[in-house]
């Protein structure tokens, strides 16, 4: 008479046969593991969301010089209740989205089905990087400008919300990506 | 000398009176973190119900720190640090190694869980539980974690310190129990996770302090998470090792196998730390290669583990109710099993909760690509109260129940509301699972204080109608689940206080430790070669619900932006 609180019986219990119920999951569970395994490389080959992880150190002075001539190049005009800056790039161009205590800056207005090369960081502290409604969530880093690509595939105006907590401010952090066909 | 050890007259169990004493201080401290954590999680869930709103902006985070640290740090460890006690000391029959630096290490972890609270409180200190640097809190605040850890660890080397002493003075023959084994893993576990804690905490004090010039945000989430992620490892260990040792108690069942428990106990510690890498899956600065490897490689054989315990568990329960004669049809064991009792039904709810919902939304979630769509969400804070509050917390709660007699030696009170607090509690927490998880596939960010965007000047996001009757059904889950998280801590009080006090020899009835069948009892059991059909037909419709769930989920993906 043994149970889970006792030694087990037998000493060399490792050498004892497993049950055939076991036997029957563990070979499921295995197989299972193989599938997901192989479909994240598999994602990579075939599928379009890939988030890449090209990523530069940087200073919150230099990206912020970096997005202020972007702003200064392709602003097309000024808008909303902070009366920021629209700006929009050049299909395929590059993009610079500054995330700070509390904002996203500035607006960015992007085409229907072109692709945009995005430069993302933080001037303080960590932030959350989250488009909504297409909910990408992608995390910001001070120091680390992450670089990688967005291709729209619906037109409308999307909201970039933080969705790392960042202070007091932190409900406050919203910014604008407009889509047009 | 011969009163220094007491023999359970319910139980059998030998206890060494220092250990006991260890114990009942550790699930006592245990339990009045759990009540604080439990009303700041209160105040956080009514401020998200938006019609509700209840914290201004600082007191939510505020709470929401506290709801955090206090829940997930000092009721769960205070708790586990019992529980190696019990599993060594108890469980072996032997005397704890060096009580008095056990009670050093007890006190290490209540200074540093009321300094904690402290800090917190006085609002210098509003970083969550998270603390990523380079969002500074006041140095108490990394002190008080690096104390309340150095007391754990203390509490982990006496523990081991406990399993030489059984092994020298022979106090059990042959191997350790399954349940002692899965304890050790939790141990193992536990001090690799304190290291990577003092790892990162330590230069974040140091920091804090002035003395560093720079903590590198990538670097501490790296760290951090290693620390982070690994404890929850410590919770999975325990609270399975808690559903072992309850299928024992209330059914009187042996492993199914061995071999293949402990296979999959070693698993959690050769891969579980390095799957914490899945919390960087949204991070800058991580490659692709570095994240498949930790969330498959590492990742899947945790998770196969974790998959090999949700069959050999209530499988082990399936064959004791068999061999009990409960054999026919698919599901008499199941029917049979005594459902009005707290020890097993908190267990089985918690056992389904994690599987499903819990272990589910963890594996999604911890794609590479499919994290995408969650990181930072709701979603996030709905997986894991899945897995560590139906799993661990509600495990914990169903053992507690028999512990009060077995350790305590008082009755339970009120044991007709006990015997609802397990559905209470277990149904409240999976509508906060469900709901949270659902608002999050709609993208309603995590820890956040306003989704109306109402202090913004006017640049507002709208959220889905859905996502504000999923946060006010979140609501009304919080005060059931809270409800059920109350009559715990009111019952166990006041059984401790007020609990008829339960002779030396007095034993209970009904018998409150299950014997265990004969050998030969076990013997044809089930159908054919199958022992346990009912169980595999579970595992099955769990796997299913798996395998559809996930590639939904890859549905979903394939539906947004392309993100390269």
């Amino acid at each position: 008479m043994n149970s889970t609180l006792t030694p087990p019986k037998s000493k060399l219990w490792w050498n004892e046969p497993v049950e055939k119920s076991e036997l029957i999951w563990i070979s499921i569970v295995f197989v299972w593991g193989l599938v997901m395994s192989f479909m994240m490389p598999y994602w990579h080959v075939t599928g379009n969301q890939n988030l890449s992880n090209e990523t530069y150190k940087t200073t919150p002075e230099r990206f912020m010089s970096k997005a202020q001539s972007f702003v200064d190049e392709y602003t097309v005009r000024n808008e909303g209740p902070r009366n920021y800056p629209v700006v929009k790039p050049p299909p395929g161009g590059d993009v610079y989205m500054v995330a700070r205590l509390w904002d996203f800056w500035p607006i960015v207005e992007l085409e229907k089905d072109q692709t945009y090369r995005f430069h993302l960081s933080s001037m303080d502290w960590q932030h959350g990087f989250s488009l909504q409604p297409a909910n990408i969530n992608i995390q910001v880093l001070p120091k680390y400008e992450h670089v990688f690509t967005l291709t729209p595939n619906s037109a409308g105006e999307y909201s970039v919300i933080c969705n790392e907590y960042c202070g007091i401010g932190h409900h406050m952090m919203i910014g604008k990506i407009l889509v047009v066909e | 000398m011969t009163e220094i050890f007491r023999t359970c007259p319910d139980t059998g169990l030998k206890f060494h009176r220092p250990a006991e004493n260890l114990m009942k201080a550790n699930a006592v401290a245990a339990v009045v973190f759990l009540l604080v954590g439990g009303v700041y999680g209160l105040l956080v869930g009514l401020t998200r119900w938006p019609a509700v709103h209840l914290l201004p902006a600082d007191w939510f985070y505020l709470a929401l720190t506290a709801h955090g640290l206090n829940v997930l740090i000092f009721w769960l460890i205070f708790f586990e640090i019992a529980l190696l006690y019990f599993c060594s000391a108890a469980l072996l029959g032997c005397r704890i190694a060096t009580p008095k630096i056990a009670w050093a290490g007890f006190a290490l972890m209540l200074i540093g869980a009321l300094m904690n609270n402290y800090i917190v409180l006085t609002g210098n200190a509003t970083v969550m539980m998270t603390s990523y640097a380079p969002m500074e809190a006041h140095p108490l605040f990394y002190l008080s974690l690096i104390l309340f850890a150095v007391g754990a660890l203390i509490g982990c080397f006496v523990f081991f310190g406990t399993l030489v002493v059984a092994k020298a003075e022979k106090t059990y023959e042959g191997s350790v129990s399954l349940v002692t084994f899965g304890a050790i893993t939790a141990a193992i576990i536990a001090v690799f996770t304190i290291v990577s804690g003092a790892i990162i905490l330590i230069p974040t004090l140091l920091w804090s302090l002035g003395f560093i010039a720079e903590i590198d945000a990538l670097a501490y989430r790296l760290i951090w998470w290693g620390f982070g992620h690994s404890s929850q490892q410590i919770n999975v260990a325990a609270h399975i090792s808690v559903w072992y040792a309850i299928a024992a108690i209330v059914f009187g069942a042996k492993p199914m196998s061995e071999k293949v428990s402990r296979m999959a106990f070693l698993m959690y510690i050769l891969f579980l730390q390095l799957a914490s890498a899945h919390h960087l899956l949204a991070d800058p600065g991580v490659s692709s290669e570095f994240k498949m490897f930790n969330t498959s490689y590492a990742m899947y054989l945790a998770v196969m583990a974790s998959m090999v315990h949700g069959l050999t568990v209530p499988g082990s329960i399936e064959a004791a109710q068999r061999a009990k004669g409960f054999n026919s049809g698919l599901f008499e064991w199941l029917r049979r099993a005594p459902w009005g009792n707290p020890t097993f039904s908190g267990m089985f709810i918690s056992l389904v909760g994690f599987g499903f919902l819990g272990g589910i939304s963890g594996v999604v979630m911890g794609v590479e690509q499919i994290n995408v769509l969650m990181h930072n969400t709701v979603y996030v804070p709905g997986h894991f109260h899945a897995t560590v509050v139906i799993g661990t917390t509600l495990a914990f709660m169903a053992l507690t129940y028999w512990l009060v007699p077995v350790l305590f030696r008082r009755e339970l009170v009120m044991k007709k509301l006990a015997s609802w607090q397990p559905y209470l509690f277990g149904i409240g927490m999976s509508g906060v699972a469900l709901f949270l998880m659902g608002a999050g596939t709609l993208g309603v960010p995590r820890r956040h204080w306003d989704i109306t965007f109402s202090m913004t000047g006017g640049v507002v996001h709208e959220f889905p109608a859905a996502a504000n009757t999923l946060l006010a059904l979140n609501g009304l889950s919080v005060i059931l689940a809270i409800a059920g998280g109350a009559a715990f801590c009111i019952i166990i009080v006041s059984s401790l206080l007020f609990g008829r006090k339960l002779g030396n020899e007095e034993k209970l009835d009904p018998p409150i430790m299950a014997t265990p069948p004969e050998d030969s009892d076990y013997e044809g059991i089930g159908t054919g070669a199958i022992s346990v059909p009912g169980t595999l037909v579970l595992a099955g419709v769990f796997f299913v619900a798996f395998a559809v769930y996930y590639f939904i989920n890859w549905k979903y993906l394939a539906e947004t932006w392309g993100i390269g």
